[in-house]
């Protein structure tokens, strides 16, 4: 009971946060150059047209009515229509973020994969030639401009090469999309038991994770450097050293999850810093996600769809900041959510 | 709700056809399915709703009839185009015009039947016209310029005959009725699924395309791809030779080029003119570039603001344009120069054509000075970023040229959907790239929208009251008329003088295909027509 | 003082050679950002369509353009213009981000409730995206792409000033400042702030690199700088449509630049780190 009401008070002081976004993000779109009821009325309307549109729109009228207007809409969960794509801008979202999350947790999963066994490496080694290099390496991936890592992987991996697949979005342009289940087209197509869905899905995906992963690589390799060698010189450590445990299960069973509570902290601000580098990513790669939509949104000043996307970013690193806040509070129950 | 639509809807929503892993046409490999692969997609179903964008006029075309359509003619090259000296039947099997001059009857094919096998009637054509005369916005506009107006005009004389009553004798009406926009839409359909506040049917038929084209609508994922499958049943035309056309959206030029030269593509639309120059010189594919008819690529002066308002200081603009590094760095020579003709009169009727300048410094200095603006001045020159492939390094050329008599212009880029405004609305740009095409295929068409004062293309904010008033005589005119050639010269001849518009070069509409791609044909709207194409290895 | 630091610098520097790598490719981009226009063989924006497209060779080392530009020029040239954004972005936030984080944490109550209030919103965003949609609406021009660069950065001062300043705030040190007749303005100018500023630098360091690589991001959507100018992430955006037709010099050789440049300042924060901060090390 006490938990709960910690969480829902943890709730509560999201909620100023959120009037925030809504706001910046109203005003935001707003100030964005063009004039949606010009390029709504289309190729050869005259300026009486234009006009028409623009009440249709309800762009006549005061922002303060406009903002009131909005947020009418929003309570009925209404974000508006694209004007890009013609459909509804929650629609739009609700069939991009899987695409999106797919691949950013994909990446994660490489960084976190190739990122662990390099700080420990590196941790156990302190000083030595392997730490430098483990610190070169990962400082140069995150110094990479991540759309010219993507690039040049597609002209490497795909045209020179010919190993990896067309840059074509989620899956080659003759699979269909496996049944929709979760969204991921990798694990709906193993839940159909659809191997080669699977793989043609991975194929796609291979590329565009590597590139988030290679930028992801330091903040976790060194997370868990740091993290590491203070859990070794640790006097639990020492004296389980000491007793002559085996070094492999030192590492394994004593030092390695105690250092796991600050690596959980980086990998919730990786994940969600990787969400926002997305944007880049999809562009290169033609990812059909909703980093892709919000650029194309933005250059034709499609007001309804830069808001929703916004709008359903900044609640998405709300929810997981309080789900890494709660998870917390889980695994170590000295943790109080005030602090 | 029968099988198809339900099939339709599920596609349309991002769905998913149960039971099927593959899109049936890699049961036999690719064989009968076209993969065409474009930069930008539609954004609607439907040409006539407001804020369709132009790759949804694709969707008129294949998926829609017209009454009318145009005649095929081979140009000097061997490529197929369209001809706009000649009608052809689509839904219509023939049509009279009246004696007098003031209707024109049309019968309709009595084999003709929408998708869902309803026949099409003369009271679909009277709906359908009907509606793109009163829903608003470009259809509307479109149809006012081939004189359809009002829905008095359209009358169903009985289930197969249908008249249109004219409101004055145009050359432009018949022409008008074979663009993409007025499409026959099954009635009974969206008369089913529209309301009071949407009598029109526009959101249902955005999303559900209902007609009696030669392919019907298998999917639609916005922003991602269309795909077409053959109407076996179509009765308009030749039935098409593939089974399923794929359209892709892939935003990146170079990616588009690279799924083309690997194979994994059959025909690449919206190519960068560097890129077509280059595969044309690699070989191994199928390059078609066709002049587009009635279009020109062009430096604007907007002669309301100063010092433009003085016809030498156009002038020299115009003679200090880099014309030939411009073609040869902007264009990659992918279109028709318009400038350096040698004579200061219009050789013919033709439209475009190239004007008597080319780059001349001297000159442009001499006349910079006689305008007392021997030290130059500061202006910023305009281009839209939509549309950066060519008019960036357009715009740095002229940059450079200008610069080089003294005009010192700095560059505005202008993000796409600012454009509009800010070209066409406000006409307030003084210096900026711009290009339009007009869709019939006449010079008085061109200056109507372009030359004439106060028309929304007319970004240079021109006022002539010859050229206005030899637009408006000329616009309906018959072509055979003794005073058609004398107007169009003259009004060519006073665009030449005057110059608010600076012709560069007349664009290449370029499509590259891989070689067992054959039938294409060129058509003024620019957007692929689906239903002549065919693969040689069927 | 003075002496001891440079002893520690050299200890630094010798114990951790990759740091000395850094500071010499620190002193290389300096030169190229202050010097560049007068050591460069070309003028940056001179177009030569006669000689477009051509790979790297002894008249152009990095080749040259699809308008003829020696690509070589214009790698140098820009390093002033990224560095200028960056070093002036991150400037900005950093002396808007300490200001109103140390007032944050030393008044504490209604202050601290609404700044911090504002830099989660901030913070709420994802940043690039914020950093785009400021941009677009504010118009595409250098200034702007500072100022959104700077905004995405705050909160990071912000806070970190705010902690710090907190941590302090009833140190006896502090208090006895403030009983000698001290204002509260004067108490964190003058005596609190220089204890937060060590920790602050380290970020600077490490915030450059990050702000090279959002101003370039912005250039390659093709928000920010204007062309012909040249600038790193738009020579990408500019070079990419080349790579596939196989003129990769044009992405390539501003892309390592870019890399380069992030490289050295991420390198250069470590090292700063290591000489403030030895403790701190990861």
């Amino acid at each position: 009971m006490a938990r709960l009401i910690m969480i829902l008070r943890r709730f509560g002081q999201a909620l100023p946060t959120l009037v925030g976004i809504i706001v910046v993000t109203f005003l935001l779109t707003r100030a964005l150059p063009g004039d949606p009821a010009a390029y709504f009325a289309g190729a050869a309307a005259d300026a009486e047209s234009i006009e028409e549109v623009r009440v249709m729109l309800g762009l006549d009228r005061s922002l303060p009515e406009q903002f009131w207007i909005y947020l009418g809409d929003l309570a009925q969960g209404d974000l508006g229509m694209s004007i890009s794509t013609g459909q509804p801008v929650l629609t739009e979202i609700l069939t991009r973020l899987p695409a999106s999350l797919e691949l950013t947790l994909t990446g994660l999963l490489i960084a976190v994969v190739i990122a662990l066994p390099l700080g420990i490496l590196a941790a156990t080694r302190p000083g030595s030639w392997v730490d430098h290099l483990c610190r070169l390496i990962v400082t140069a991936g995150v110094s990479l401009p991540i759309f010219f890592t993507g690039l040049f992987l597609v002209y490497i991996f795909y045209y020179l090469a010919g190993w990896a697949p067309s840059p074509l979005g989620r899956l080659d342009i003759f699979f269909l999309p496996p049944p929709h289940v979760t969204g991921f087209y990798t694990i709906d197509a193993l839940l159909a038991g659809d191997v080669e869905t699977f793989q043609a899905a991975l194929a796609q995906l291979a590329l565009p994770a590597l590139t988030l992963a290679i930028f992801a690589l330091a903040p976790l390799a060194r997370m868990t450097r740091a993290s590491m060698l203070q859990v070794l010189s640790s006097d639990f450590v020492r004296t389980a050293r000491a007793n002559g445990l085996p070094p492999g299960q030192v590492l394994s069973t004593y030092a390695f999850p105690n250092a796991l509570l600050p690596i959980l902290t980086t990998l919730g601000m990786v994940f969600s810093f990787l969400l926002g580098a997305n944007v880049l990513v999809e562009k290169v790669f033609a990812w059909p996600g909703i980093g892709s939509f919000a650029i194309e949104a933005l250059i034709v000043s499609d007001y309804a769809a830069v808001q929703g996307f916004v709008l359903a970013m900044a609640l998405l690193f709300v929810g997981l900041n309080l789900a890494i806040d709660i998870a917390y509070t889980v695994i170590d129950p000295r943790v109080s959510l005030d602090a | 709700m029968d099988r198809r639509d339900l099939l339709k809807a599920m596609a349309v929503t991002g769905g998913l056809l149960p039971m099927l892993k593959y899109l049936p046409a890699s049961a036999a490999g690719r064989e009968g399915t076209l993969l065409v692969v474009t930069g930008f997609g539609p954004n609607s179903m439907d040409i006539q709703r407001s804020g369709s964008n132009r790759p949804s006029y694709q969707i008129a075309v294949n998926l829609y009839d017209r009454l009318l359509t145009y005649g095929r003619s081979e140009r000097p090259d061997g490529s197929i185009s369209y001809d706009y000296a000649t009608l052809a039947p689509e839904l219509a099997e023939s049509w009279e015009v009246a004696a007098d001059g003031m209707s024109a009857t049309f019968n309709l094919r009595r084999d003709a039947t929408f998708w869902d096998g309803t026949p099409v009637t003369a009271a679909d054509v009277k709906w359908s016209f009907d509606r793109a005369v009163s829903v608003g916005g470009f259809p509307t506009v479109q149809m006012r310029a081939g004189s359809l107006e009002n829905p008095e005009q359209f009358v169903a004389v009985d289930d197969h005959t249908f008249r249109i009553d004219f409101i004055r004798p145009s050359k432009l009406t018949l022409p008008d009725l074979a663009v993409p926009v007025p499409i026959i839409i099954n009635s009974t359909i969206a008369r089913a699924n529209a309301t009071d506040d949407d009598p029109w049917a526009t959101e249902y038929l955005h999303r559900n395309p209902a007609g009696s084209g030669a392919f019907m609508l298998e999917r639609w994922d916005p922003g991602q791809q269309v795909v077409y499958r053959r109407n076996d049943n179509w009765a308009s035309g030749t039935v098409p030779a593939v089974e399923r056309v794929i359209i892709r959206e892939v935003p990146s030029a170079s990616t588009r080029r690279a799924l083309l030269e690997r194979g994994d593509a059959d025909v690449s639309l919206d190519l960068p003119p560097r890129d077509t120059s280059e595969l044309i010189a690699a070989g191994g594919l199928q390059v078609t570039g066709v002049p587009i008819e009635n279009c020109v690529h062009a430096l604007g002066i907007n002669v309301a603001i100063p010092p433009f308002d003085d016809v030498r200081v156009r002038q020299a603009v115009a003679y200090a344009i880099p014309y030939e590094e411009i073609f040869r760095s902007a264009a990659y020579q992918r279109g028709v120069p318009m400038y350096g003709a040698t004579s200061p009169t219009p050789s013919s009727t033709a439209w475009p054509q190239p004007f008597p300048y080319a780059t001349d410094h001297d000159r442009a200095r001499a006349l910079l000075a006689e305008a007392g603006l021997a030290d130059g001045f500061d202006v910023p020159l305009a281009f839209n970023m939509g549309l950066a492939q060519w008019t960036e390094p357009t715009a740095l050329l002229i940059q450079e040229g200008l610069g080089r008599v003294g005009i010192r212009a700095t560059l505005d880029r202008v993000p796409g959907a600012n454009w509009r405004t800010r070209a066409m609305v406000d006409k307030s740009l003084p210096l900026h790239l711009k290009n339009f095409g007009g869709w019939l295929n006449y010079p008085d068409y061109y200056f109507y929208w372009v030359y004439q004062s106060d028309r929304l293309f007319n970004s240079m904010n021109y006022a002539n009251a010859e050229v206005d008033s030899l637009v408006d005589t000329t616009l309906h005119m018959e072509v055979d008329d003794p005073d058609y050639a004398p107007n169009i010269r003259r009004m060519i001849q006073i665009a030449m003088e005057e110059v608010p518009l600076v012709p560069l070069w007349q664009p290449f509409l370029d499509v590259a295909m891989q070689t067992d791609v054959e039938g294409y044909e060129y058509w003024f709207h620019r957007q692929l027509d689906a239903r002549p194409l065919r693969k040689a290895t069927d | 003082m003075t002496a001891e630091a440079l002893r520690h610098a050299r200890y630094v520097v010798t114990e951790n050679p990759v740091t000395l790598v850094a500071f010499t490719l620190f002193t290389l981009l300096v030169t190229a950002a202050l010097f560049g226009p007068l050591l460069v063989p070309y003028d940056p924006l001179a177009t030569n369509t006669l000689v477009a497209l051509q790979p790297p060779s002894w008249d152009h080392w990095f080749g040259t353009d699809h308008l003829g530009r020696d690509v070589f020029s214009r790698v140098v040239v820009a390093a002033r213009l990224d560095l200028a954004i960056a070093v002036s972005a991150v400037a900005l936030s950093f002396v808007v981000g300490s200001v109103i984080g140390s007032i944050a944490g030393y008044y504490g109550g209604w202050a601290d409730r609404i700044i911090s209030r504002l830099v989660d919103t901030v913070m709420a965003f994802p940043l690039f995206v914020l950093a785009m949609g400021i941009v677009a609406a504010m118009g595409n021009t250098v200034e702007n792409v500072v100022y959104a660069t700077a905004i995405i950065n705050l909160p990071f001062y912000a806070r970190m000033a705010r902690a710090e300043v907190n941590v302090r705030r009833n140190a006896g040190w502090v208090a006895a400042a403030r009983l000698s007749g001290n204002s509260g303005a004067r108490v964190l100018a003058c005596h609190l702030f220089p204890n937060v500023l060590p920790p602050m630098m380290v970020q600077v360091s490490l915030n450059l690199g990050w702000a090279i690589l959002n101003a370039a991001g912005l250039s390659f959507i093709g928000l920010g700088v204007t062309p012909p100018t040249p600038e790193w992430g738009i020579m990408v955006a500019e070079g990419a449509n080349y790579i596939v037709s196989g003129q990769w010099w044009l992405a390539l050789f501003p892309g390592l630049a870019l890399m380069l440049a992030v490289f050295t300042f991420n390198l250069m924060g470590d090292g700063l780190r290591d000489l403030i901060d030895p403790q701190r090390r990861t």
